[in-house]
Parts: C-alpha cells; structure tokens; sequence
C-alpha cells in the first residue's frame, strides 16, 4: 500500500519557503544577532528534515505577511 | 530587674547558637544563619550595612536548620494559662514572638510591632511527608535501587548526563536544565535492574494524595526517608536537586518549623473572647496529635493504634501546609467553612501575591461617578471642592514664595484655597488645625512643605478601568468645580471608553516635580490624540457636535451679526476671515476656525467631496469622516500632522463647540412625525412586502412537489432556508430604498443617519416600513415547540411569519407573535454581551501578560526578556503605527507636499 512518491511538504502552499543559510549569509546575520538570541527549530521538524539540515545550521523561511506583504525569518536548527 | 533576666537571656541564646553552629552544618545552611543572626542587630543597634544581592537560592530546611532557626521548642497544645498568659512552650510562647500590647518578647526583647517574630519547631514523633515536595519524592523513589540506593544509570552515565546539564544550563538556562531532568527522570523510571548491585527493582506507586506503596505493599514515611538518605549527592544533582541546599530526606518532616505568633495574630473579640488565627488552630491540631503519638508509643500500644495516629498526624500537617489538595477532605472550621492554611494564603486572586504583591493601592487618589460637560475644555477634568480638599499637592517653602504659601496655612483645612498639613524639613507632619494655624504660621519657613489643596491648573492622571491600552490613562489638568461627580469632556469618551450610566473613574495626583513633568510631557491628552493601534484619531467630535456640524456647512446662512455671535460663543475674536457680506455661509463660518494654509482633500459620509483649499471649505460638509473620532475623522489626521498635537487639541475643541452652539441657538429634536411616510410609498412598501411572501410560497412550494434544486453542497432544506432569506432580505433593502429615496432630507432622523452622528438609515427603514427578518444563531427561529416555533403555527409550517419574520414597523406596532420573535433576538444579544465580556477580557489578560516584557530594541528587532528575539523586524514592517496612517504611509501625500 505505500507510495514510493513521497509527499513534497515544501511544494505545498500553505508551507512557507525555508532555505539553508550559506556561509557567507550566516557571517553576515550572526555580525547582526547574536546566534543563541535566534529563534529555534527542531531538526526532526518535516520543513528542515527535507533540507537535510544539521544542528547549528542556520535557516532561512520567507513567509507571507499581513503588514509587510512578505518578511524574511531565520532560525537555528537544534536537536531535541 | 525583668529587663536584666531578658539580657541575660539573650546572651545564653547567642552562646548557645555559637555552640550548635560547630556542629554539622553545610556552609550555606552557616551563611544563611549568620545573615539572619546579622539582621537582628542591624535592628537593635541601628546601623545600616548595604549590601548588594548577588543572588538569590532557593532551597529546603534542613531538620538541623529548623532547630537553628527556632527560639522555642513547642510541646503543648494549650496556648493560655488561667490568667490568659501565654504557656511556656505552647503555640503562643512569648519566645516566638509578641502580639499583645505591654509584653516583651523574650528573644528579642523588643515590644509589639518592634519585634518581628521568631520561629519554633515541634519535634514529630514519626517521620511526615511534606505534601508539597510528594512528586518530588516519587520521582526519587522511582529512579533510584531499592537495595543500594543508587540512581539507576551507570556511572559513566551519570558523569555525562551531568556534563549535558551544565552545558545546557549555560546555553539555554535553566529550563533547558529542567527539560533534561525530565527526560532523564522518564528514563530511569523505565529501569528495572540496578546497574550497580543488580538487584531486581520493584514498582513503586503513588496512591494519591499521599501514600507509597512498593508491590501493593505499604511504603511508610519512615522506610522512605531511610531510602532517601542512601542518595549520594551525585545522584541527587542527577535528578535536578542541588544537595547542598536541598537533601531528598529532608522532604520527609521529622521537624516541624513553626511560624512566628505575628504571622497568625489572634484578635480579641468584642466580647473579650480571644479568636485564634486558622494557622494557630492547625497547628494546635498537629501538636495534640503528635502528643498523644508520642504517649502511645512509649507506653507500647498496639501497631493499629499507633499507625492510625500517624496517619491523622499526616493529615494534619498536610492541610496545615494546603487545605486544598485533591481527594483529601479540607479540614474545617465548627461553622464548617475551611480554614485557610499557608497555601490557601498565598496563591489565588485574594492571596498574598496577587493581593498584596501584585495589587497596587495609592494615596493621593479620588473616585467618584464621571458625568458630562462639553463646556470644559478637552485636556480637563473637574474635580469636586469637596475632592479638591481632600487631595493635596505639596509644596516647598523658599524665600520667593513664603507669602503665597502662608495665605494658604492663614486658611486651614476647612476652607477652601487652604492647606491640610505641613512637613517640617527633618519629615515630621504636622496637621493644620484651628488651634496650631497661628504658630505654624510663626514656625514656617524654607525648607518646610505645605501640603495645599487641590487647585486649577495643577497636574492630574485620570484613568478608566479595565486599563488596556495607554489611552486609559491620560494627564488632565485640574479644574475645581461645585458638585460631587468628577466632569470630563465628553470628546475623551472614546479613549477611555467611558459612558454616563453611572461609570467611575480615578483621578491621581502626581507628588514629585518629576512625575509632574513626566505626566505632562507623555501623558497630556493632546499627546495621545493618534491611536498606537492604528494609527488614526481616536478622539473627534460625537454625536451633537458632529450633527452640528453636518448642519451648518450643509445648509445653514447667517446674518452677519449672528455669525460674530455665534464665532464669539466659540472663543474666536478675529473676524478677518469672515468675507465682509451681509449673510454669511455655514461653510464661510466653519472656515473660519481653519488655520490659513490648510489644504485637504477627503470624502464624506456619503461619498462626496470635501474639499479645503487655503483655510477655507470650498465643497462637501463636515461629518463623521472628516472630524469623528475612533478611528475616522481624516481632516483630524491632516491637521495632527500639519500642526501639532496642541494646535489640534484647540481646534477640536473650538469645532466641537461650534457644533453644540449651532445646535443649540437652531434647535434640534427628533418627532415622531418623521417617520410618516408619503401614501404612495405605503403602499409601495406593502406591495413589495406582499410580492416577496408570495414568492416564498412558491419557494415552499416547489420544495413540497420536490422540484426545488439544491444549491451545491447543500441540503435541499438548508437551500430552501437560503433563498427564503434572500428573497426577504431583498424586500427589506427595497424598503429601505424606497425610505431613502422618499424620505426629506431635512428631517433630523435622516440628518443624524447621513453625519454619522448617531443611528442609520436602517433604524429609520424598521420604524417606518418593516423591521425584518430576527436572526437567531445565523438562522431564522427555529427553536420552540416540535417542528413549530409557536402553539398557534401548524406543525411544519414553513412561511416568513412562523419563523421570526416581522413585517409590521415599530411605528405601527408588532402584533403579539411577532413581538415575542423579536424579543427572543433581543434576549439573545442580550446574553451575548453578557457572556462575551467576561471572557473577552480574560483572553485580553492573559495576551498582556504573556507579552508584557516584549520590547523593541535599537536595531529594531522585539525581543523579551531573556533577549530571545520574538520578531527580526517590529511589526514585520517595522513601521511606527502611530507615524502612519491606519498602519499604512500614505506616499502620494508625501510627494504632493515636496
């Protein structure tokens, strides 16, 4: 009965857009805020598992906003 | 001779404590005596040493500690002897503390209210656990060998885990800590041979509230706290313990520590009769039980006895620390309501945190019932003489203003611009009496303070409850005036969300020059005219003032001399703007409150144009869009921007008075005849009326026969309720064209529906044509009897008039059926509001208080208050509401002007 297709969480609509964070961006974002201030995500969290992310990884979401239109989002990947 | 005996005394007490101290105690449990011994003689010898607190540990009494810690060992129950003097060791040893006027303490030696009481203890005669700390020690249990008293995890483990917390702990806190104990605690509770003895592990339960049991036999107190001992200190850190403040065994009480008498006075009754504090009662409780367990035990009764004793003792100690606790009756009192023991005191709404702590309570303060007075300016309040003369602001004397000061002392208290005390420089009050006013006038001088009473012009903060947003309190200025109800410009309604159905508010008198400053320069209603929330004026004009208005620059014209009149009552006393004619324009009058370079643009109400060029209203009329409040009012906006709060605060209240005179010198009433409607119209009405319930039988009909279409994903009832309601809620908009088209536009009805001022065409469409369909839960009323809603309808009718359609007008009547459709609406809505509030409120509490430490930084970021940032940018967008205009920049505007 399983599908070898698996389901694309990151195609959906209704999942914003995350992105890995290269290097140069997170030396660059970490000059801004100070990394342990950054907002969490779990690795096992479906949206980063299929980025193939690791612990300490930074990641980027593109969300759609009711004031700003769209806004940019970071968060650090950590284990459970 | 007495005082020599209480010297003497203390000084065995201080030899005695030096001594036990080089007993085994931890160097924390030594700090923490030490500071306590320390304080006392910063008491008595009045020095002061300042200290800074470096941090604060939260730990659990040692046994050893609570004997340290204790003045007087309690043995007995009794508390009075025959001459009503506190026994030597009982509850009210005069060791612990005094509460009677006269006695001295005998610890201390210090009489009542000098002396801050001082601990006891009982000794129990078997061991109690403290019903606080039962999870605690069930977690304990559960994670550690019964044989050997390790915790159930290999030592490398253990090494490991605890690295894993200090990492944690520095990283992310303590919570992060408090994570990790509970995962390692749900791990080893899962462990069933010891890694260290290989012993096998038994399950151990917990039969709530309190009682262990190991394979469904008994664990007692005593077998407990023998386990709990054999922790090391490892394992005990293991499981998120710090041993060196909290020992598990000290979890189970073999000592009891009991609070000083001043913490449960009793109070003499009016009789004379003494009423013990509840603590006092429980803790009589505990020592009676434990007496007569200590009797029974050396004189060698029988297990049950014994253990039925220990269990009520077990009771008694647990109700002394929380009455509360599920599946265990709370004891009482004879009248049977429940004491109030230490929990009971501290949490909920009434207890010593949210009460005492939390809840603030100020002097210099007034309350009373607000009422109405447009006549006063927007940025006022007035204040009652007999408030005025109550509440004071201080003053301080110097050379300058000596004269001035004395005119008030020279007065007293009992008239009015008088003073109620003076302060002389070293503190000391002084009331102003008849008696006292010639000397203190002799006596003042700089440096004193007198305290005069409440005048025009001085500084206020006034403030509406429920307080949610900053609008709630705003600095007024004061204006003393007769009567007893504090008056406000109805103007600041809207902020405070304020009516006069019998409303209270609070008026507060800054006593420092500082927060007079800080009250004026943030606070002052012209600084809070634009709305944080959305960016647009949330005071303006309501109701008259807005009519007024509407009125005069629709269609009003003047005389010359009647508008000077009318400019006059308003406070405006130059007339160049007036164009020099004989009969003037309302439009002309209005533009005369305009600044002269003011240029606006703007729709009204109904949708035409308002157009202001150079200071002068050229087309359209003033209504609710151009100069209401909460949230419309644009022409308000405009001129905020332009020319500053001050300048906006007088032109509004110049526009708000212009409108009430208007009103005021051309009349205006509402009469009944105003909803007379033309013959032709009537008729239209019921004919359209009459088509409409026509066509809803045929609905019913074609649904009867089965040749009604369901609506996609609709049952074929539900489309049935559909269209019925279209098709009724077609007929009344019909009506309500017909009213509009019809209806005179000078009527005061239609005038007060088209400025926004109050109601709207809808009210006049129900009083004079037809009042509707009565909605109940998004359906029309189906509710009542079995497949009917009235005994008079047939079962399963189905037409308008059997589920809540009203077609008479409020003016021609409702007949009896449908007055009671439309009371139900009205019930409802009713109820709603009723049922709403409080539960809105409570959702509104709880976001403040999960938000309240969220603040904006410098590099625009929100952050709370561990630094953890919440959003990259405020608000995503990172605007300044209260910059912009309802949340968006209006850039057109921005150009225009460069």
């Amino acid at each position: 009965m399983t599908s070898t297709k698996k389901f694309e969480i990151n195609k959906h609509r209704l999942v914003p857009k995350h992105n890995l964070l290269s290097e140069k961006e997170v030396s660059q974002l970490s000059k801004q805020y100070s990394i342990k201030d950054i907002p969490k995500i779990l690795v096992t969290d479906p949206a980063v598992e299929e980025l193939k992310a690791k612990e300490g990884d930074l990641i980027k979401i593109e969300r759609e906003s009711l004031t700003a239109g769209r806004t940019l989002f970071y968060r650090r990947v950590v284990n459970a | 001779m007495v005082k020599k005996e209480i010297v003497e005394e203390e000084k065995e007490k201080i030899d005695e404590v030096q001594e036990k101290d080089d007993e085994v105690l931890t160097p924390e449990e030594k700090s923490i005596l030490k500071d306590s011994l320390s304080r006392e003689t910063i008491e008595t010898t009045q020095t002061y040493i300042v200290k800074r607190v470096a941090g604060v540990v939260f730990g659990v009494l040692s046994p050893k500690m609570i004997k340290k810690m204790a003045t007087a060992k309690v043995v007995t129950p009794e508390l009075y002897d025959k001459e009503g003097y506190p026994v030597d060791g009982g509850l009210m040893d005069i060791r612990l503390g005094v509460i009677d006027p006269g006695l001295r303490c005998k610890t201390c030696g210090s009489k009542l209210k000098e002396c801050i009481g001082h601990f006891g203890y009982i000794e129990l005669a078997r061991p109690v656990f403290h019903i606080k700390f039962i999870k605690h020690i069930y977690d304990c249990l559960r994670c550690t060998c019964r044989e050997c008293g390790r915790a159930l995890m290999q030592d490398d483990k253990i090494k490991k885990t605890l690295k894993d917390y200090a990492k944690a702990r520095d990283i992310d806190g303590l919570d992060a800590v408090r994570y990790l104990v509970k995962q390692t605690t749900k791990l080893l509770k899962t462990v069933n041979k010891c890694p260290h003895c290989k012993a096998k592990q038994h399950k151990v339960g917990l039969v709530k509230p309190m009682n262990f049991k190991e394979d469904e036999k008994k664990l007692t107190s005593i077998q407990v706290r023998a386990r709990l001992e054999r922790l090391t200190d490892e394992d005990v850190e293991l499981l998120g313990l710090n041993p060196k403040v909290i020992r598990p065994e000290w979890m189970v009480l073999t000592v009891l520590s009991i609070p000083p008498v001043t913490v449960r006075p009793s109070i003499t009754l009016e009789s004379g009769e003494r009423s013990e504090d509840d603590l006092t009662h429980k803790l009589g409780d505990v020592v009676r039980i434990n007496q007569r367990l200590f009797e029974n035990i050396n004189a060698g009764a029988p297990e049950t006895i014994i253990e039925d004793l220990w269990d009520l003792l077990q009771y008694h100690i647990t109700t002394f620390f929380d009455n509360n606790v599920p599946q265990l009756p709370p004891a009482r009192h004879r009248g049977g309501q429940p004491l109030k023991t230490i929990t009971e005191r501290v949490t909920s709404k009434e207890g010593r945190i949210r009460h005492n702590l939390a809840g603030k309570r100020t002097n210099f303060c007034a309350r009373t019932v607000i009422s109405p007075d447009p006549m006063l300016g927007i940025n006022y309040v007035g204040v009652p003489y007999s408030v005025a003369m109550k509440v004071t602001v201080p003053e301080i004397v110097n050379e300058w203003n000596m004269a001035y000061l004395k005119k008030f002392v020279e007065k007293g208290a009992k008239e009015y611009p008088g003073a109620n005390y003076i302060v002389r420089p070293d503190g000391k009050k002084k009331k102003i009496t008849e008696e006292t006013k010639e000397a203190m006038l002799e006596e003042l001088q700089p440096g004193y303070r007198v305290e005069r009473h409440l005048m025009d012009g001085d500084i206020s903060v006034f403030n509406r409850q429920p307080s949610l947003h900053r609008m709630s309190m705003m600095c007024h200025k004061v204006k003393v005036l007769p009567y007893k109800t504090l008056r406000l410009n109805p103007v600041v309604c809207a902020p405070y969300n304020a009516d006069f159905d019998g409303d209270e508010m609070n008026l507060h008198i800054p006593q420092t020059e500082e927060a007079r400053a800080e009250a004026e320069i943030l606070m002052q209603v012209q600084t809070q005219i634009v709305s944080p929330g959305y960016g647009l004026s949330v005071i303006g004009c309501l109701q008259d003032a807005i009519s007024g208005n509407y009125v005069l620059t629709r269609d009003m014209n003047y005389t010359r001399e009647q508008a000077v009149d009318l400019l006059c009552s308003v406070g405006i006393m130059d007339f160049k703007k007036l164009p020099n004619k004989k009969t003037v324009t309302g439009k002309e009058v209005f533009s005369v409150l305009l600044p002269d370079d003011l240029d606006y643009q703007g729709v009204s109400k109904s949708g035409d144009q308002v157009v202001i060029e150079k200071g002068v209203l050229k087309e359209g009329v003033m209504d609710q869009k151009s100069i209401g409040g909460e949230g419309e009012g644009l022409l308000l906006r405009t001129l905020h921007k332009q020319y500053g709060p001050d300048a906006t605060i007088d032109l509004l209240q110049r526009i708000l008075r212009l409108g009430i005179e208007v009103l005021l010198k051309r009349g205006f009433t509402v009469s009944y005849a105003e909803t007379d409607l033309p013959q032709e119209s009537n008729e239209e009405i019921s004919k359209t009326l009459n088509v409409a319930e026509e066509e809803v039988q045929k609905i019913i009909q074609s649904y009867k026969e089965g040749s009604l279409e369901a609506f996609p994903g609709r049952s074929l009832r539900e489309t049935l309720e559909m269209k019925i309601v279209e098709v009724l809620n077609k007929a009344r908009n019909v009506c309500g064209n017909i009213i509009r088209k019809t209806i005179d536009k000078t009527t005061h009805t239609f005038i007060m529906a088209e400025s926004g001022a109050r109601g709207n065409i809808l009210n006049v469409v129900q009083m004079s044509a037809c009042v509707g369909q009565q909605v109940l839960a998004g359906k029309r009323i189906e509710k009542g009897f079995s497949e009917r809603t009235l005994a008079c309808f047939k079962k399963g009718d189905l037409s308008p008039e059997a589920h809540g359609f009203v077609r008479s007008c409020f003016k021609k009547g409702l007949n009896p059926r449908e007055f009671f459709f439309h009371s139900i609406t009205g019930r409802d809505g009713l109820m709603d509001t009723a049922l709403r509030t409080p539960k809105s409120g409570y959702l509104y509490r709880r976001l403040a208080n999960a938000m309240q430490d969220l603040r904006v930084e410098y590099d625009g970021s929100v952050r709370d208050a561990g630094n953890k940032i919440i959003q990259f940018k405020y608000g995503e967008d990172q605007l300044d509401v209260s910059k912009t205009e309802k949340g968006k920049i209006n850039i057109k505007k921005i150009i225009q002007n460069a």
